[in-house]
């Protein structure tokens, strides 16, 4: 096995793209990556996307991305785990570089949302979860975080309010991310007065449904440093996931997210680091719950205590915090193009990790993770990333 | 739900028959024949008593395509008594009286309908246990 770096990102824009077709977006991210990698050619093409079939109303995406950004007669084909997809194909990628199999491999993340209307939407992304027995009854895919954050605030004895926290860090990181959805940053007053969507998951607790694509650049480490990029390559230190069945209903023990424990624990083992290491930390924060959990699950904090994080706005999470997450406005304010997301956050930690973050810089990040949980914990990524 | 969807799982929406385990005696709903408990062969057919409690519930205000029209409707985790867990609409009871803890029986109810033409899907909910 070889090691695996990162020599090119790219990344549109997230937001309602209206301009934007599925293919010109995926187009636009490829190139802006290839560029930054100092290349004009690759072995394979891995794209991660969860609904372009049901929204965008087109599959076949790895042949189509690979003509259209002229790279017809590579190998290309579409990876799908739900909301985790970016990272799946990012894994899959990662294998193909490290088995020795291709020494320079494209990962894209896209998703189209924005062109159906809401309730497909709606139903598209309860796509993730068990048809025949969680959607079937009506549950809607922001319900079943409900049904977890319920049980959360009940058996930990938290209000709602206590979770205000991720999204004001969230939001406040937007407003410096040139690419984030949401450029502005909320108070915990806008958090508590939002609309409910899904008692007791309101507007604010929830990611956007919106368009947008990211993409790396993948090869060997020992022929990552010839200086060709624009950037410094980024070593990948750590790259597993696990699993847990689709339905809440079907674990074990609903508050744990224990395919986010089972990969985690696989990194630290793999990139030999401990949570303690870790200068920022790219969470799914696709609902305010996610984030507790995620960090309970990761050994950031004990079970019960993930919310605690979130206190005083925020504070410690905060680009200057202890553990900074989300630092570029995460799934909540840079946006949730679901099969995207995953690919985003690798290519926020290589800007993190490269000092190009801009005034959401943390100061000497040397070790940045990112996770992308598929469904409502069912399918769970983790990427470890390392300065060189 | 697709006609030959609705009509396999027919046993389960209406009399909610799952299995047990023939190793570890575990009950399991929704059927899956192989045990979650132990791996063990689990294709036993076994009808739940429908009885059980509230773990958690939400209350929609905005719903999947074909259920907007029953908005706002309420959805739980019921523990079942057996042991089991799953996902179902609460029924005959207001969203201000639901409680995690709530003992609650499962009732036959119209779950929705595929426009004029379509079919009616009927199946389980959960309802208030009268004292």
């Amino acid at each position: 096995m070889r090691d695996v770096s990162i020599i090119g990102i790219g990344q549109t824009p997230v937001g309602e793209l209206w301009e934007k077709s599925l293919r010109h977006l995926a187009h636009d991210a490829i190139v802006a990556a290839l560029r930054d990698a100092g290349t004009g050619q690759a072995d394979a093409l891995y794209v991660g996307n969860m609904l372009s079939g049901e929204l965008a109303e087109q599959e076949h995406l790895g042949a189509l991305f690979a003509d259209f950004a002229g790279l017809r007669g590579i190998e290309a084909f579409k990876i799908e785990a739900a909301c985790a997809s970016g990272a799946a194909a990012l894994r899959v990628g990662h294998m193909a570089v490290a088995s020795g199999l291709y020494d320079m491999v494209i990962v894209c993340g896209v998703e189209k949302m924005t062109d159906a209307i809401g309730a497909d939407t709606t139903a598209a992304l309860a796509l993730a979860a068990d048809q025949e027995y969680e959607v079937s009854q009506g549950v809607s895919f922001v319900a079943l975080n409900a049904l977890l954050m319920r049980r959360y605030m009940y058996e930990y004895n938290v209000p709602h309010e206590a979770f205000a926290g991720f999204s004001v860090n969230a939001h406040r990181n937007g407003a410096g991310n040139p690419n984030a959805m949401f450029r502005r940053p909320i108070t915990a007053e806008t958090y508590r007065r939002a609309a409910m969507i899904a008692d007791p998951i309101n507007l604010m607790d929830s990611s956007p449904i919106c368009d947008g694509a990211a993409v790396v650049v993948l090869a060997p480490s020992d022929l990552a440093s010839d200086g060709r990029g624009s950037g410094p390559a980024v070593r990948i230190l750590a790259s597993t996931s696990a699993t847990d069945s689709l339905a809440i209903h079907d674990r074990r023990d609903p508050l744990f997210l224990e395919a986010a424990y089972l990969s985690s624990q696989k990194a630290y083992v793999q990139a030999g680091v401990t949570p303690a290491d870790i200068d920022l930390f790219e969470l799914h924060d696709a609902f305010s719950i996610m984030s507790a959990l995620s960090l309970e699950a990761t050994g950031f904090a004990r079970r019960g205590e993930g919310v605690r994080w979130a206190e005083d706005d925020g504070e410690r999470i905060a680009i200057d915090g202890e553990l900074p997450l989300s630092t570029m406005g995460g799934l909540k304010a840079r946006g949730h193009p679901v099969g995207a997301t995953g690919v985003y956050q690798v290519v926020e930690v290589v800007q993190q990790l490269r000092g190009e973050a801009g005034v959401n810089q943390v100061k000497d990040a040397r070790l940045g993770m990112a996770q992308n949980i598929g469904g409502s914990g069912a399918t769970v990524i983790t990427h470890v990333l390392a300065a060189e | 739900m697709r006609i030959a969807r609705n009509w396999r799982t027919r046993q389960q929406r209406y009399s909610l028959v799952g299995e047990v385990c023939t190793e570890c005696g575990n009950k399991i709903f929704p059927p899956r024949d192989v045990c979650p408990h132990c791996t063990g062969p689990a294709q036993l057919p076994y009808t739940l008593s429908g009885r059980g409690e509230v773990y958690s519930y939400s209350t929609m205000y905005s719903a999947p395509k074909g259920f907007e029209e029953y908005l706002p409707y309420t959805v739980a985790l019921v523990q079942l008594k057996e042991g089991p867990m799953l996902t179902a609409q609460l029924t005959d009871v207001d969203a201000d009286e639901v409680r995690i803890g709530m003992p609650v029986e499962m009732v036959t109810r119209k779950i929705r309908e595929d426009g004029e033409a379509g079919q009616i899907l009927y199946g389980y909910k959960f309802r208030s246990v009268l004292a």
